[in-house]
C-alpha cells in the first residue's frame, strides 16, 4: 500500500530577481517589477511529501516531530525572515526564483534519514506554485 | 481517463498509545498525542475515482452513488466518534492519519470498484490544513 505523507511549513522571505551580467533594462524586461532593486517578500508555504513503510509499532511512516526539527534546522531556520539573495549562499549566484528555491530546498531534504523525499511543493502566492521531485524522477 | 474527486469532513477524535512501550516511551513517541483522554480534529478526506465517462450520462461514476457510499462507509462509522474505541477497523491499531487513510482506502475499494465503473484512485486525508496523508492504493 503506497503511502504519502504531506506536511506544510510557512516562511516569509524576500528576494530580488536579477542575473548580475546582463543590463537593467534586461533585467527590467525578464524580471519586470521583480527586478526592483531593494527586492520584495513573499509568504512561501512549503509542502514536504515523503513516502516509506509505516512503523507498525507507531503507525507512521515517519515520526512528525522529527521531520519538524530537520524541516527548522536546514530549511526555516535559515529561510525566514530573511533576504534570500543576500543571506542564503546558495543565491548569492544562482537567481532565488520559485523553481531555484525548489532545487535548492529538494536537494536539502533529500537525505532526511526517516523516510523517502518523493517531492516539495512550494507556494510563493496563492495564484503561483511549484512542485519538484528531483531530476531522477524527472528523467524516468 | 477522467479523474473526479470528492469531498466530505468528519469530526473525530483520537489518542496515540502503544500497549508495547512504557508510559515513557509513549510521551516520548507520541508527545501530546498520547494524552489518554483523547483529542480531536476536523478530518478532511477527498477520494478519487478514475475512470471513462459512460457514453450515456456522461459521468464516471453518479455522484449520489458516491455520495452514499462515502456516507455509509466512512461518516457513519467515524464522524463524531472516538477513533481508538468506536471504529472495529481500527481496534488496537494507532489512528494515526497514515492508519486512517489506508482503513478509508480498504473500505472503500470494494464499494467502488466492484461497481464496474471507476477505479479508487487515491485517499486524501487531511487530519489539518497542514498535514494530509496520500493513499495509493498498490498503483502509483
Amino acid at each position: 500500500m503506497k503511502l504519502v505523507l504531506h506536511r506544510r511549513y510557512r516562511f516569509s522571505a524576500s528576494h530580488r530577481l536579477n542575473q548580475p551580467g546582463w543590463t537593467r533594462e534586461e533585467n527590467r524586461r525578464v524580471y519586470g517589477k521583480c527586478a526592483n532593486e531593494h527586492g520584495h517578500g513573499h509568504n512561501y508555504v512549503l509542502d514536504v511529501c515523503v513516502t516509506g513503510p509505516v512503523d507498525p509499532a507507531t503507525g507512521m511512516i515517519t515520526n512528525l516531530a522529527d521531520l519538524d526539527a530537520y524541516i527548522e534546522r536546514h530549511v526555516l531556520s535559515e529561510f525566514d525572515h530573511v533576504f534570500l539573495n543576500e543571506q542564503v549562499p546558495a543565491f548569492r549566484s544562482l537567481v532565488p526564483t520559485a523553481e531555484n528555491i525548489c532545487r535548492v530546498l529538494f536537494d536539502r531534504l533529500h537525505e532526511y534519514p526517516h523516510a523517502q523525499l518523493t517531492s516539495i511543493g512550494l507556494e510563493e502566492t496563492g495564484a503561483n506554485s511549484f512542485e519538484y521531485a528531483g531530476e531522477i524522477r524527472e528523467n524516468v | 481517463m477522467v479523474y473526479l474527486t470528492r469531498k466530505v469532513e468528519f469530526s473525530a477524535s483520537h489518542l496515540y498509545h502503544n500497549p508495547a512501550f512504557t508510559p515513557e516511551e509513549n510521551r516520548r513517541v507520541f508527545g501530546k498525542c498520547n494524552n489518554p483522554h483523547g483529542h480531536g480534529h476536523n478530518y478532511v478526506l477527498e477520494v478519487t475515482v478514475a475512470g471513462e465517462p459512460d457514453p450515456h450520462t456522461g459521468m464516471v461514476l453518479d455522484l449520489k452513488e458516491l455520495k452514499e457510499i462515502l456516507q455509509r462507509e466512512i461518516l457513519d462509522r467515524m464522524d463524531h466518534r472516538f477513533l481508538n474505541y468506536e471504529v472495529p477497523e481500527l481496534a488496537g491499531k494507532i489512528p494515526t492519519t497514515e492508519t486512517i487513510a489506508m482503513t478509508i482506502w480498504q473500505l472503500l475499494e470494494p464499494r467502488i470498484n466492484d461497481r464496474g465503473q471507476g477505479r479508487l484512485q487515491r485517499v486524501r486525508l487531511y487530519e489539518t490544513p497542514d498535514l494530509f496523508v496520500d493513499c495509493l492504493g498498490n498503483g502509483q
